[in-house]
This record gives C-alpha cells, sequence and structure tokens, in this order.
C-alpha cells in the first residue's frame, strides 16, 4: 500500500474556491427551494442515511432477538413488525434511491457536461415525494407498524392482518413516484443534455448503469403502484381482484408484485456497478476493459431483468413448464453479470493498481456480489429452489448481493467523490480500517445464514431449534462488527466536513468530467459547456492535459 | 480566486434568451425536446400502471367468460357510446387548442379549452349517470353485491333484449368481479379526467391572462398529450367493457 496516486494540492495554499454551489446561497430556504441537482443529491443523502439507521437499528434488533432460540426479546408479533419495517425501510427508502438519487443526482450532469438534469423541478419533487413516503413509514411505526413482511403476500395482507397496511401501502406507492421521477429524468437527460461530442460510446459506464436501472424505474415501478392500489382497494372496499373467494386470484398479485419487485433488485444493484466501473478504472489507471461489453451488458440485465420474476413464485404453485421457462432465463442474468465481473478483473490485469479506500469497497463488491449471484443461480433451478426458499439461504443470497453488493459500492463511490461534493478529503487510513471492518463483519452476519438455510432454518421467525443457536450466535457477533463499520465513516467523514485536507479539482487523477473543475463545483457546473474530444477513461488525455497546464503556469 | 472572477465573467447574456428559456438548457430547441421527451416517457409510466389493471382483466375474462357477458349487458351501450363521442370531440377541441396556441390565437385558444372543459364535465356527468344505476341496481362490487340479474335474467327487464340464459350460481358471483374491474377502471380512467379538467381550468385561467400565446407553448402541447392519452385509455376500455359479447 505503499504507492497512491493521491494528488493534492500544496496544503498550505489550497483554499476551498470561495464561490460554489454550497456557498453560493444560505439559509435552510434556499436548499429546501433549490433546483440545483447537486443540493437536492445532498438533501437525499442526509434523508437516505437517516432512514439507514432506523433500517440498521431494525436490523440490529433483529439479531439481537436471534442470539437466542427462544422468542425472549420481544413477542413474536413484534418480531414480524421489526423485521418487516427494516424490509420496507431499507428497499424503498435506502437501496433504491441509494446512489441513483445522492451520487448519480450529483454526477449525470457533471459527467455529461451539462448545467442540471433536464427537470430540475422535477427533481425536486421527487425528493419530497420520497419525504412524504418516508413520513408516512415513520408514520406506521410510531402508530402500530405493520407485519406483513415487505412483499405484502395477498391474502395475508388483505385478509388476515389488522396492523397499518394501508398507511404503508399508500408510503410506499408515493415513494414509488418519486424513484419513477428519478429514473424518468435521468433517461431524458441522458439522450437530450449531453455536451457537444459526448457520444453514447463516450459516455462514463456509471452513466450508462444509471441509464439501464432508470428504465427498469421507469417500466416497473408503475405496476407496483397499481398492485399496491389493489391491496389497498381489497382492504378498504373489498373488490376481490384477489381474493379467491370471489373468484380472484392471489397470485395475480404476486405476478405483478415481482413484475416490479424482481426488477427492483437490478435497480438497485445497477446504478453501484456503475460506482465500481469507475473506482476500478480510477485505481488501477486502465480504461475499463471491454467498455462496450460492460456498457451494454447493464442494458442487458435491465431488459432479461423483465422476464425473471416467476421464480419467486416457484413454490407457489405456478406451471412446471412456466417454471423451466423461467428458470432458464433467471440463469440467462448470470451471462451479464459475469460479464461485468470479468471486465474488471481484465481491468485489474496489469493495471497499476492502488489501494485507497474506494478501491478497498470495490474490492469487497466483486468478492461479496461473485457469490451473491452464484448462490442465485443455485435459487434459479427449480429443484433447488423448492429446498432453499423461505430460508435463511434466501435471506444471505438477498443480502450478499444488496449489503455486500450494493451498498459497498454506495460507500465506495461515497468515498470516491466525497471530495468532489465537499471539496475535502476524508482520512484515509481510518477509512481504509472502516472498508476492512465492513468486510469482515458482513462476511461474519451473513456466511453463516448461508449454512443456516441450507439446514434448513426458516426465515421470518423469532424463535428456532436450539441446534442452529451456534451460528446464529456467529451472524449476530458479525453485525455488531458491521454496525462499527457503519458507524465509523459517518463519524470520520462529518469529521472530515471542517477539518480534512482541501481536495482539489482532481485527487485521483481520474478522468471523467465531473474532476476537470472545481469541488465543490459551481451552481451552474461549468463555466463554459467543455466538449468532449476524447474516450472515456482516456488516462492519455488526461496526461497531455496536466502537461499542458504545467506549460502555461510555467509560461505564465 | 480565478473562480470567483470566472463566475463574474460568465456569460449570461452573451446570446440572446427567450424569456422562457430555463437556465440551464442550452437553446430553446433542447428544452422543447427535452420536456416533450420526459412527456411520453410519463405517459408510458401510465400505460405501465394501466397495464396492471388490463392484464387482470384478460385473466379474469377468460377464465369467467360467460360472467363478463352477462356483466357487459348490464352497461348501457347508448351512453357509452355517446360518452366516446364526447371523449373523441374534446380531444379535437384539444388539439385546435394546440394550433391556436401556436399560432397565437388568444381568443381562439381559450375557447378551445373551455370547450374541452366543458366535453370534460360531460363526460364524467354522464359517468355519473352510469354508475348511479349500477347502485341502484345492487351491482357495485363489495357493497350489497345481487346476482339477481344473472342468476334470473328474466327478472331485469332492462336485459330483455340480449336473451340471456340464467347463470349457475358460481359462475353468477364472478360478474362481481366484472364489475369490480368495470369500477377500478373506469374510476381510474375517471380519475385522471378529474385531473386534467382540474388542470384545464388552471390553464384557462392563464391564457386568458396570454401565458401560451407568446410562442411558448410545451406546457399546452404536453398537456394536449396527456388528454389524448386519457382518451386513448377510453377508447380501450369502451370495447372491452361495454361490446363484449358484440364480436363476430
Amino acid at each position: 500500500m505503499s504507492s497512491t496516486i493521491v494528488s493534492l494540492p500544496d496544503q498550505s495554499t489550497a483554499r476551498i474556491p470561495k464561490t460554489n454551489f454550497i456557498t453560493k446561497e444560505n439559509g435552510l430556504l434556499s436548499w429546501l427551494l433549490t433546483s440545483d441537482h447537486k443540493r437536492i443529491a445532498i438533501l437525499y443523502l442526509i434523508s437516505i442515511t437517516f432512514f439507514f439507521f432506523i433500517g440498521g437499528a431494525m436490523a440490529g434488533l433483529i439479531r439481537l432477538e436471534l442470539l437466542t432460540p427462544q422468542s425472549d426479546l420481544m413477542a413474536t408479533d413484534t418480531y414480524n413488525k421489526v423485521f418487516t419495517m427494516h424490509g420496507v425501510i431499507m428497499i424503498f427508502l435506502f437501496l433504491v434511491p441509494s446512489v441513483p438519487a445522492t451520487l448519480g443526482n450529483f454526477l449525470i450532469p457533471l459527467m455529461l457536461g451539462a448545467k442540471d438534469l433536464a427537470l430540475p423541478k422535477v427533481n425536486l419533487l421527487s425528493w419530497y415525494l420520497y419525504v412524504v413516503g418516508g413520513i408516512m413509514v415513520l408514520y406506521t411505526m410510531v402508530s402500530g407498524g405493520v407485519d406483513t413482511g415487505w412483499t405484502f403476500t395477498t391474502p395475508l395482507s388483505t385478509h388476515y392482518l389488522n396492523t397499518n397496511v394501508i398507511s404503508t401501502g399508500l408510503a410506499i406507492f408515493v415513494a414509488g413516484f418519486s424513484s419513477i421521477f428519478t429514473g424518468l429524468n435521468f433517461i431524458v437527460t441522458i439522450h437530450k443534455m449531453r455536451a457537444p461530442g459526448m457520444t453514447w460510446f463516450r459516455m462514463p459506464l456509471f452513466v450508462w448503469a444509471h441509464y439501464a436501472a432508470s428504465i427498469l424505474m421507469v417500466l416497473g415501478t408503475p405496476v407496483l403502484a397499481i398492485a399496491i392500489v389493489l391491496v389497498l382497494l381489497e382492504r378498504t372496499v373489498g373488490i376481490g381482484v384477489f381474493d379467491p373467494t370471489k373468484g380472484g386470484d392471489p397470485l395475480l398479485f404476486q405476478h405483478l408484485f415481482w413484475f416490479y419487485s424482481h426488477p427492483a433488485v437490478y435497480i438497485m444493484i445497477l446504478p453501484g456497478m456503475g460506482v465500481i466501473s469507475e473506482v476500478i478504472s480510477t485505481f488501477s489507471r486502465k480504461r475499463v476493459f471491454g467498455y462496450t461489453a460492460v456498457a451494454f451488458s447493464s442494458v442487458a440485465i435491465a431488459v432479461f431483468g423483465f422476464f425473471v420474476w416467476e421464480h419467486h413464485m416457484f413454490i407457489m404453485g405456478v406451471s412446471n413448464y412456466s417454471m423451466l421457462v423461467f428458470s432458464l432465463l433467471t440463469m440467462l442474468v448470470a451471462v451479464p453479470s459475469a460479464i461485468k465481473i470479468f471486465n474488471w478483473t481484465f481491468t485489474l490485469y496489469k493495471g497499476s493498481i492502488t489501494f485507497e479506500t474506494p478501491m478497498l469497497y470495490a474490492f469487497g463488491f466483486m468478492g461479496l456480489f461473485t457469490i451473491g449471484g452464484l448462490t442465485g443461480v443455485f435459487l434459479a433451478s427449480s429443484g433447488t429452489d423448492i429446498h432453499l426458499t423461505e430460508t435463511y439461504f434466501i435471506v444471505a443470497h438477498f443480502h450478499f448481493v444488496m449489503v455486500g453488493g450494493m451498498l459497498m459500492a454506495f460507500l465506495s463511490g461515497i468515498h470516491f467523490w466525497w471530495p468532489k461534493i465537499t471539496g475535502r478529503m476524508y482520512p484515509e487510513k481510518i477509512s481504509q480500517l472502516a472498508a476492512l471492518i465492513t468486510f469482515i463483519g458482513f462476511n461474519f452476519t451473513f456466511f453463516p445464514q448461508f449454512i443456516l438455510g441450507t439446514l434448513g432454518m426458516p426465515r421470518r421467525y423469532a424463535a428456532y431449534p436450539p441446534e442452529f443457536q451456534i451460528l446464529n450466535v456467529f451472524s449476530t457477533a458479525g453485525a455488531t462488527i458491521l454496525g462499527v463499520g457503519y458507524l465509523l465513516p459517518i463519524l470520520y467523514l462529518t469529521w472530515s466536513l471542517k477539518y480534512g485536507e482541501i481536495a482539489g479539482n482532481n485527487p485521483w487523477q481520474a478522468t471523467g468530467l465531473e474532476w476537470q473543475i472545481q469541488s465543490p463545483p459551481l451552481t451552474e457546473n461549468f463555466i463554459e459547456i467543455p466538449i468532449m474530444d476524447h474516450d472515456a477513461y482516456d488516462y492519455e488525455w488526461l496526461e497531455r492535459q496536466n502537461q499542458k497546464e504545467k506549460e502555461v503556469t510555467s509560461v505564465g | 480566486m480565478s473562480d470567483s472572477t470566472a463566475i463574474a465573467q460568465t456569460p449570461h447574456g452573451t446570446h440572446e434568451h427567450p424569456p422562457y428559456q430555463r437556465h440551464h438548457f442550452e437553446s430553446m430547441d433542447q428544452q422543447v425536446d427535452a420536456t416533450g421527451f420526459a412527456m411520453w416517457l410519463f405517459l408510458l409510466t401510465e400505460i405501465m400502471f394501466f397495464g396492471g389493471l388490463f392484464t387482470a382483466y384478460l385473466i379474469y375474462r377468460n377464465w369467467y367468460f360467460p360472467a363478463f357477458v352477462a356483466g357487459s349487458h348490464q352497461l348501457n351501450i347508448f351512453w357509452g357510446s355517446l360518452n366516446t363521442l364526447v371523449l373523441i370531440s374534446s380531444s379535437f377541441t384539444m388539439a385546435m387548442g394546440v394550433w391556436c396556441a401556436e399560432m397565437r390565437k388568444q381568443g381562439a385558444l381559450v375557447l378551445c379549452l373551455v370547450l374541452t372543459f366543458i366535453l370534460g364535465i360531460g363526460f364524467l356527468g354522464i359517468k355519473t349517470i352510469e354508475y348511479k344505476e349500477k347502485f341502484e341496481k345492487h351491482h357495485v362490487p363489495g357493497l350489497h353485491f345481487s346476482v339477481k340479474s344473472f342468476v334470473d335474467p328474466a327478472s331485469d327487464p332492462d336485459i330483455a333484449q340480449y336473451h340471456d340464459k340464467p347463470l349457475r350460481l358460481d359462475m353468477a358471483r364472478h360478474t362481481e368481479l366484472y364489475f369490480f374491474l368495470y369500477f377500478a377502471m373506469t374510476g381510474m380512467h375517471a380519475l385522471h379526467m378529474i385531473i386534467g379538467i382540474g388542470i384545464l381550468g388552471f390553464m384557462i385561467f392563464r391564457a386568458r391572462a396570454g401565458a401560451y400565446t407568446t410562442g411558448h407553448i410545451t406546457f399546452v402541447e404536453n398537456f394536449g398529450l396527456y388528454w389524448h392519452f386519457v382518451d386513448i385509455i377510453w377508447i380501450f376500455l369502451f370495447p372491452l367493457l361495454y361490446l363484449i359479447s358484440r364480436h363476430g
């Protein structure tokens, strides 16, 4: 770890630019009524972090309850509510908006050479919708909670529970529109707002990944919205479309729900993959191997993602033939995912690799996502799925992809672009330690759950047979370590806002357009709209650029 | 620092912008292009939203076809056709409105919008008459739903012309699903109409102040797209709900 690429300006003379998007206007209203994509990104960052810690506290309670075989920390009903709130908050209020609404919002216009997203007011509206959704979830929590699981399975959610299904449903409906508007805004921006010379195949892969995720948001989320509306109508006026006693079919709900909720996991993971592409390239000083393949693999994941939803329903009485087809289609998703992993690996090959924090998180991502992805293939084959579904194997698989994958990618991205967003560096040593702690804690928490799952421990129960205790103790201990791993960044990143070293324009010597401007950027991003005259990840171009600057200063 | 001087030089007035061009667009063309594209995308999400209901319709119509036929006989084709006519006329006046805005004819634009407004209200009025009949005959699902007209069609003079055979009770019960879909689909459509009429009211107000006859017609144009979309949804709903037994 001796060699680094960090190139900071002389700290004794360096200053944060006096005019930037943070200092331009002051006062709470200037933030709440802003239409600047960078400020909205920060509003999002604060709100999703808030919900992440609520969801994380729920996860802590779940793990604490599972420390012992009996249900002793809380009543089983309470346990049901806790894991439901954990799922709802983490999925709809953290993972779905995590990278797109924060980093995507901040970076897509910068990467494309635009002054803002195409629809700045819609962008702000999407944040307000998110906040309304979030407040409704908080209301649900304090007014008694909900215990359907985040999947709202009918007829459980429509007929058998007397908890706050309606307020949760409305919350997800509203938050869903926030996500639709974000996706819509990204698609329009990517199509219409690119700077001169910024062709589709010169866009950073981060943008490609967000494009693919946005397609999923725009096409998938409305279907979830209508599914939820139908559940709510069923609960309020009893219309019967999912009610077998009236001739309705509860499976139809599953179809509609998973038609969104399976693509939703790609909404969550694709932007993370975009982050990894940027980070891997920057810290191995090489153009991403097979740029076009990686770009198209994002789109392929989005397209395949729409045709695999039935694998969530293999044990629910769907026909054997459709099981066969969906099993095969599901395995197909592994192909573009593998293309990404292989291409990142080849990018590392013979690269000048350095080990700054974002890179450590990216390595964590690659390993954990691979495990998460491959166990997905086990679950795609209908035979093993029947044995493993509804056990802790599913829980482990999902968390390897979402926490091991997405959360690692999110943290990687936050560290990577922190100097751009705030103008200051995070402290390197302690954050490398945090990355390591997160990785260790994560594996301790979730690897035992694969074993628990294959042994047959079902998910969503507060109690379990005593022979599973040792693995559960491992898992809970790991969760504690993981908790430390997540607390650390909050502390030192807050610290760095005031005490971090001044970062300068391009501390990583990265090639993206966002790195060629001041940090933090101006409100309108660019003094004049840049002209893109080179490919993405062209480090020789950057070299020439630096050379030119040096000549200018030495002559001047 | 150099950055702050650069800001001062940032050209904000170097090339002439029309006042309605938003600051982050390079040109008016780009702005019109982007907002139009965004509107089409939004309509795509609306199609997916209605798509869930259409899927449910497709499945249950296949399963319970006789019940769906019997249910559709309860709808009044006269009112349905009249409403289709009203809605298509409103699309015509809306399209004329967009043209008037483009031609900067303020008076004609206001007239077109008012006509569209009235026709929209008319559509909802007729829909109310139809809904009221369902209430009276206990055909509202979940609310004292009665299968009398379907197990004993002779008792219902409204459907005498169809000479329906009585349905067995288990099939007759599924007419409730038909009426659920009828209310959900037309209700969701009516909700879109109500939102549209609300926006129209706002637009009439603004158009009288001359807001849309300045050459900047994006809002009128995009609202027009929305209105035609709502119209098209009805064009699909009408045959699917009213004309089930009328083919071949």
